[in-house]
């Protein structure tokens, strides 16, 4: 199993190992599952309870499937672990993050400076995406409304 | 025209400072070739056949006059002294090294402007009508809602890597001048009965090598919701557009695929569950935005007459010029289609000049046409004979908008890495063919495009006559297309016989507008003549 190189929680590391989405239904003691590019993460919807982890498989970070199914996951309410696995790429990590992913197994360790210097680049943002508690530009200029 | 404020200017810069570090990276080795690829993309880097290019965003085709300035300056200093002006409303340069690009985006966050999403699988700069808060039959300026769009798709964290390019446009007038249902979204800006202004989305619209006219999928999004929906458009196309194949990529098959109630249906249920997370800017935003878009300072006493006795000066007044909203002002277009020129090029100077044209007489704005033309947005009618005597001397007064001297070129062989043949010397051809003035005003409006390869970012599918380059065993062979047209009557052109040499595509095209001559009926247009007599009576001249 890959390591997660960067983790922005402060709960335990969860190492369950991983269902695919569609035995999740009937692995009923799972407690993390695997998305892949393909699958539906609103199938997952009825079992957010109970997972601690999801991890999300970019098999290419050119295949941008998985940033929405890290959104999805997050605006109906997951709160546990969403670890993006497999191709992330330092020029990725800040948008990521934005998606609400909040750990990163890289399929080849990155530089350690260089992704640091990625993940906090960005000090502001444009869009607001609900889940990473970032105020965006628009409501900084109106701060009332 | 729209400021910056401290915040756009922090992403501008940001974004500069993160190209660096990417630049030295790729330099230093870190990155290869492939990992590099996708993130210059996104920078409006392409390496081409000779050289790299950079693609330089013109957000809404707008620009003032010191922006315009330093895209001259920067022709100078990076490039071979010219620019080139595309579909897409930008300017590109063609000859650029990798180890400059760093620096150039530097200059440009200067004043304003980058590169940012003006290539790769991501949102592109949003294009508009490039007679935007000038033009009579406007219902509205679009350019507050381009912008608020502007500023929403870049670096949205979601989509940044979709299927394919995705392109969108923003109208706001009866009349089409930005090719809108040729988008991926093509957005009408309207006003609903009880006078609310909304959005009205079609969806799923495209050239390349499927080209698709967007059906309509929303004929009232309210503008409150106005990112909301645009949001859940994008999510569906994100989640479900095709990424076996990257010539089914763009969103039109999806639409095609699912079907355009299938489609509608799974946006409208994003868009439920969207609204209720806040994400959508508040109205204050907008109108922020739209603060920045009032009318100039227009005098309502200026002159409505114009002085038509030079003769030269009238032909480019019929033929480059359109009527203004405002009483005793003119909305003039600089041709970058001299006869033999290159479509779109223009010097390092003629940028200057125009410039200085726009500072001194159209209150400091210019406009990037997708035909690849200049517009001056607001001449005051007293001074248009100044602007056109300089633009003539510096060879820009060419009197051929909308004509068979206008034509819309694509790069082609000589510059594109995809392109199987070349597009410029077949446009130059044409336009020495048609040189005459006297010829280009018989014939009228036809509005002819070439692209070097089936991807057809030359618009051939939407040209009255379309030419595509091919490669035939080897040679470089042109099919001829007819019929095609964007805006309110948008069709797509269909090929009308076999292809044929550099020389034969120009002499066929002589052929059919002689057959439209002969044809043509009080003021019908080539196009109307084509839709009404078909295609039979060209074929025969031609291939007969």
């Amino acid at each position: 199993m890959v390591d997660v190189q960067f983790r922005f929680r402060s709960d335990d590391a969860v190492n369950d190992p991983a269902v695919t989405v569609d035995s999740i239904g009937e692995q009923s003691n799972a407690t993390a599952v695997r998305i892949e590019p393909g699958d539906d993460a609103r199938e997952l919807l009825p079992y957010l309870d109970r997972l601690a982890l999801v991890e999300v498989n970019f098999p290419s970070w050119t295949d941008g499937r998985g940033y929405s199914s890290a959104r999805i996951l997050r605006e109906a309410g997951y709160t546990g672990e969403l670890r993006a696995v497999g191709d992330v790429v330092i020029d990725m990590l800040r948008h990521l993050q934005r998606c609400g992913f909040d750990a990163f197994a890289p399929e080849k360790a990155l530089n350690e400076a260089d992704a640091k210097a990625a993940f906090e680049r960005w000090e502001n943002v444009y869009q607001a995406t609900a889940i990473d508690g970032r105020q965006a530009i628009w409501a900084k200029r109106h701060p009332a409304a | 025209m729209y400021k910056y404020d401290e915040y756009d200017q922090q992403m501008v810069d940001t974004r500069v400072a993160e190209f660096r570090d990417q630049v030295r990276r790729r330099i230093a080795g870190d990155l290869t070739e492939d990992q590099f690829k996708p993130l210059r993309l996104q920078n409006g880097l392409y390496l081409q056949l000779h050289a790299y290019m950079l693609r330089v965003a013109v957000p809404y085709g707008t620009l003032n006059s010191t922006q315009m300035t330093l895209l001259g300056d920067i022709a100078d200093k990076y490039d071979r002294g010219y620019g080139h002006f595309t579909t897409r409303q930008n300017i590109q340069y063609n000859w650029i090294k990798l180890e400059d690009t760093p620096d150039i985006l530097a200059e440009l966050a200067t004043v304003e402007m980058h590169a940012i999403q003006t290539s790769g699988n991501c949102i592109r700069n949003i294009s508009s009508d490039q007679f935007a808060g000038a033009a009579e039959d406007e219902i509205l300026d679009p350019r507050p809602y381009a912008e608020l769009l502007r500023q929403w798709s870049s670096f949205h964290p979601e989509f940044l890597v979709l299927p394919r390019k995705f392109k969108i446009a923003v109208i706001a007038s009866e009349t089409d001048r930005a090719a809108m249902r040729l988008h991926d979204i093509g957005i009408k800006m309207v006003k609903n009965d009880a006078g609310e202004i909304g959005a009205q989305f079609y969806a799923g619209g495209g050239m390349g090598r499927t080209p698709m006219i967007a059906p309509l999928i929303r004929e009232f999004v309210p503008i409150h919701q106005l990112i909301t929906y645009a949001e859940a458009c994008l999510r569906v196309y994100n989640r479900y557009g095709r990424r076996d194949n990257k010539y089914k990529a763009r969103i039109k098959i999806l639409v095609h695929e699912l079907g355009r109630d299938e489609y509608v249906r799974q946006v409208e249920e994003e868009f439920a569950h969207l609204l209720t997370q806040p994400i959508e800017p508040p109205l204050a935003e907008l109108e922020r935005i739209k603060a920045h878009f009032v009318d100039p300072a227009f005098d309502a006493a200026a002159s409505d007459e114009l002085d038509l006795t030079d003769p030269d000066f009238r032909l480019w007044v019929e033929r480059n010029t359109t009527p203004h909203k405002q009483p005793g002002y003119i909305i003039a277009t600089v041709s970058l289609k001299p006869v033999g020129g290159i479509p779109g090029d223009a010097t390092a100077d003629q940028i200057r000049l125009m410039a200085k044209l726009a500072k001194d007489h159209s209150f400091d704005e210019l406009r990037v046409t997708h035909a690849q033309n200049i517009v001056f947005p607001h001449v005051r009618k007293s001074d248009l004979y100044t602007v056109w005597k300089a633009l003539d001397e510096a060879g820009l007064g060419t009197a051929n908008l909308d004509t068979v001297g206008d034509i819309i070129a694509c790069p082609g062989l000589d510059y594109c890495s995809l392109a199987n043949a070349r597009s410029i010397p077949v446009a130059q051809k044409i336009s020495e063919r048609f040189g005459s003035a006297r010829k280009q005003a018989e014939i009228g409006e036809l509005k002819l495009k070439i692209s070097g390869c089936i991807n057809a970012c030359g618009h051939h599918h939407a040209g009255h006559i379309g030419i595509l380059g091919v490669d035939k065993k080897g040679l470089e062979n042109y099919q001829l297309l007819f019929g095609g047209s964007e805006g309110a009557d948008t069709s797509l052109a269909r090929i009308i016989g076999p292809g044929f040499t550099e020389d034969g595509v120009v002499d066929a095209i002589e052929k059919a507008t002689q057959v439209y001559l002969a044809n043509k009926q009080g003021e019908e247009r080539f196009l109307d003549t084509y839709r009404r007599i078909g295609m039979e009576p060209f074929k025969e001249a031609i291939y007969g």
